[in-house]
């Protein structure tokens, strides 16, 4: 028995999951070039046998026949593929530790109107979770606030960093809205349906108030900012100066609503303010007015795909299917978790999404250059491309199949250790020593 | 032990025969169905290419190749497709309408079975994620909590009774940690507030039952030669929990750290305990060698974890380790939302410690059944178990595999070409649109909060 667990112990270790021999504690940037790999840059097609090399935060060379810098240390990646890293465009990362302690959870600050509280902020560079998400080749997220109407300042960011600066991707904050609910919030709200409404209409006066109070506040702000010599300064109101850039189109909005009739008042409320700066987020029912988001061009960040549909006498796979019926209806569509400890299973929301009607290439693009076109970063990341920044993972197989090993991982550059929490129990504990004591 | 009798019990047997003449005769169904030439995973015997199953009355009667149908028996074309036994989740709290009795530390003469609800469409939307037999269960407010029940996903019954798998053996729930000593302890100020609580109020439970017992035994021995004995008192609560010291009621006790853990295995050790199955055992990965040795198997998540303190040195490698230990596990769900894509959840453990498709199915069949001591019946593709599969487009363990069909005693009960959007059995008819659901992540852990009263979990979702 003992030499039976020794040899399969042996095989894991020769087949090189999850760390291979490369493993190492610590990330570090250099020259990498990835050889006789299949890469597919998402933007450019596949390359079936090819090269890319990184330098420093870059990816400097990828091709069918590329040089290999003198100096690149070499990574053989025959039989293996590259990927861009993976997206996730809706999670708290690094701002929640533990669901139920309060003491480790910074996602909510008091009050429903704090668009001036960000997530990048609190966000802990040294969470157990990070490490856990990105060795399954999520890369970046999006890190947002919840809580109230206009809950703060979402961020999107490399999970490898010391510091919240270091993980932050091309500078995109956003500010984040919780459109007024007229569904229920779960299996537990009991609410008569008259209250909800009631609840809704309350919260959506609420939210036009502060509207409109922020529009004066930028009328004002942009009169004294024209002449300050002569005008009066505006009263330090810390929400209101959060929301100029939104007012003005220099940030962008995300909306998180879920329920159809929801979904088509926010539409109506995003035209009627003449917003063209605005994200969707969630969007359980976005499949019932898909038409109508399309026409609005409002692109949409779509999940949890793993999740139940909002109502009774809904066919089961209509949270599976409803990425795949958004982009039919021409809506641009990226792929979110909603998760926090487990944004690990992006690539599963992915290839369920991918199963039940979007495909595996739209799905792909929907966790990458999709969500990096929507924050304006296709520049740096979502792609292989020269240029871009050295965000991508290499796997033996389709990234979406829940059996494929991740081999090498890079952030910024950077070769990240294929550890965390979860691999070194693993490691510790598969055979235990002292074993049994009896 | 002998069984005490009550003597109410033959009043009793009228009333329920009356019953069965009154109610509308709904018996229990069966199917005859040849499934023909599928890739079929017996789960047990391999992987048989282009292979014909054939049921009658709700067995599995043959498998091989080149089967013909006998006449009336409908044929089901499985090429291109894969076979595999009906999914088992091991712990569920789907089809009922309560989940905790949530007023003592210890409630075992309870039952979930006495509130099963055969309208709930989770029944349905499970069956479309191949689930065929599920583990219903008190929930974790309770040290000792209520008894389980094990029921088919015979969805489009509505006497609640026939959900029942007749004949499975009894289970109850026990709850170890941070559930129990919260709402006991700290939410009423009764013992147990802490995991040294939560031991006493176990000892304290066998101990009351064995004395109980003994009385019962001395009056069983007394009566014969003195008809004046007195009977001891009837306690529903201490009945149930002699069944577990007589090993007749299997235990499936929701637990997560290693301590824990160790801690109720000595103490079925002192008691003569030996059927225990632990639930989530998000640190079994730590203890796999003490639970091979006890003979205890572990129910557990994919890949569940960190939602709260006592689940924060977790690994989602806990699957491989357990298995490569010699532990028999499974792979559940406690979710309405996991239980539709537990073959995905499956598929985790060859991700997270790369286990074999035939370990990482056992996962979701005949382990579980093994857990719930219905493995004879269900759990794998046998000449004499039950005709329970899920039939899939591609291996069930690849992330696009889609369920086609779900058979349940040889009737087909989700048919991905045949079902209407609306599987409601009783849609209300005063309401046309019904109001969305709009689902969080708290509805999905449900362990985490099925002890919480509905309101307070408002306030805690809204913040208010």
């Amino acid at each position: 028995m003992n030499l039976l667990l020794t040899l399969i112990l042996t095989l894991g270790f020769l087949l090189g999951t999850p760390d291979g021999p490369d493993d190492e504690a610590k990330a570090r940037r250099g020259t990498f070039a990835l050889t006789n790999a299949r890469i597919v840059t998402v933007t450019n097609g596949v390359i079936e046998n090819g090269t890319l090399v990184i330098q420093d935060d870059k990816i400097i060379a990828l091709g069918p026949n590329v040089d290999v810098p003198a100096d690149a240390e070499v990574i053989d990646c025959s039989g293996l593929e590259i990927y861009p890293g993976l997206i996730d465009s809706g999670t708290q990362t690094g701002l929640i530790e533990v669901g139920s302690l309060a003491e480790t959870q910074d996602a909510r600050e008091l009050g429903d109107l704090t668009p001036q509280m960000k997530a990048l902020t609190a966000v802990n560079p040294n969470s157990v979770v990070i490490p856990v998400t990105r060795v399954n080749g999520i890369t970046t997220v999006i890190t947002q606030p919840s809580g109230g109407l206009l809950p703060g300042t979402a961020a999107l960011i490399n999970l490898h960093g010391y510091t919240p600066e270091q993980m932050h991707v091309g500078d995109f904050e956003a500010i984040t809205m919780q459109y007024p609910v007229t569904g229920r919030r779960g299996r537990w709200d009991r609410r008569s349906d008259e209250q909800i409404k009631k609840d809704a209409e309350k919260a959506l006066k609420k939210l036009n108030d502060a509207w409109d109070q922020a529009t004066l506040f930028a009328q004002i702000d942009s009169a004294y900012t024209a002449n300050p010599e002569t005008g009066r300064r505006p009263e330090y109101v810390p929400a209101m100066t959060a929301l100029l850039p939104v007012l003005r189109g220099e940030r962008p909005l995300i909306i998180t609503v879920n329920a159809a009739a929801d979904i088509v008042s926010a539409i109506e409320w995003v035209e009627e303010r003449g917003m063209d700066n605005v994200i969707f987020s969630g969007l359980a029912e976005g499949w019932r007015v898909a038409d109508q988001i399309a026409e609005a061009g409002i692109p949409a960040l779509v999940g949890p795909i793993l999740s139940v549909p909002t109502r009774e006498s809904d066919r089961y796979d209509k949270a599976y299917a409803n990425a795949s019926l958004l982009h039919e209806a021409g809506v641009k569509v990226a792929i979110r978790t909603g998760e926090t400890e487990n944004v690990r299973n992006l690539p599963y929301h992915a290839g369920f999404a991918a199963a039940y009607g979007l495909g595996k290439e739209q799905a792909l693009r929907a966790v990458t250059i999709v969500p990096a076109e929507i924050f304006g970063v296709s520049d740096l990341i979502g792609s292989l491309e020269v240029g871009k920044q050295a965000n991508l993972f290499v796997t033996d197989g389709d990234p979406f199949e829940t059996r494929t090993q991740v081999q090498h991982l890079f952030i910024d550059g950077y070769k990240i250790p294929l550890e965390s929490r979860h691999t070194r129990l693993y490691h510790e504990f598969l055979d235990r020593e002292p074993g049994l004591m009896r | 032990m002998t069984t005490r009798r009550s003597p109410f019990l033959p009043l009793s047997s009228f009333f329920i025969l009356l019953l069965f003449l009154v109610l509308p005769a709904q018996a229990q169904e069966t199917g005859d169905v040849l499934i023909q030439g599928g890739t079929v995973l017996t789960v047990t015997n391999g992987t048989l290419e282009n292979t014909d199953v054939l049921v009658r009355d709700g067995i599995i009667t043959e498998i091989g190749e080149g089967l013909s149908a006998p006449s009336g028996v409908e044929v089901i074309d499985a090429s291109g497709m894969h076979v595999m036994p009906g999914i088992v989740d091991a712990h569920s709290h789907i089809a009922i309408s309560n989940v905790n009795e949530a007023t003592s530390p210890v409630t075992a003469q309870v039952s979930v079975g006495d509130v099963l609800d055969p309208y709930d469409v989770a029944l349905y939307r499970a069956l479309a994620g191949g689930v065929t037999t599920s583990h219903v269960m008190h929930g974790s407010a309770n040290v000792i909590g209520g008894q389980c029940e094990t029921i088919k996903h015979r969805y489009g019954v509505t006497v609640p009774d026939l959900l029942r798998m007749d004949g499975a053996p009894r289970t109850i729930k026990f709850a170890l940690g941070e559930n129990p000593t919260r709402v006991h302890g700290r939410g009423s100020n009764v013992v147990p507030a802490s995991r040294m609580g939560v031991e006493f109020v176990i000892r304290k439970a066998f101990t009351e039952a064995q004395r109980y017992q003994e009385a019962w035994d001395r009056y069983e021995a007394e009566k014969d030669r003195n008809p004046r004995a007195i009977p001891p008192p009837y306690d529903g609560r201490l009945e149930v929990i002699s069944d577990i010291l007589n090993n007749e009621i299997i235990i499936q006790c929701h637990s997560y750290r290693a301590d824990e853990i160790l801690m109720l295995m000595d103490v079925l050790r002192d008691f003569g305990v030996k059927r225990i199955n632990f639930q989530h055992v998000n640190e079994g990965f730590k203890i796999a060698k003490e639970l091979a040795d006890f003979g205890a198997s572990a129910s557990i998540f994919s890949d569940w974890w960190a939602y709260k303190f006592e689940v924060y040195y977790s690994t989602a490698y806990n699957a491989a380790i357990l298995v490569r230990n010699g532990v028999v596990t499974s792979i559940n769900s406690d979710s309405g939302e996991l239980n539709r894509h537990l073959y995905h959840e499956a598929a985790k453990s060859q991700h997270y410690g790369g286990l074999s498709e035939e370990e990482a199915l056992s996962l979701i069949t005949i382990n579980p059944a093994k857990q719930l001591g219905i493995d004879e019946r269900v759990g794998s593709i046998e000449v004499g178990k039950e005709a329970d599969f899920a039939i899939f487009n591609a291996h069930p363990l690849s992330i696009y595999a889609v369920p086609q069909k779900t058979i349940v005693d040889g009737i087909v009960r989700f048919d991905i070409n045949d079902d209407p959007d609306d599987m409601r059995l009783s849609p209300d008819p005063e309401q046309a649109i019904e109001t969305a659901i709009l689902w969080s992540k708290e509805d999905n852990h449900q362990c985490l909060h099925e002890e919480e009263e509905a309101l307070d979990l408002i306030d805690f979702i809204s913040g208010q």
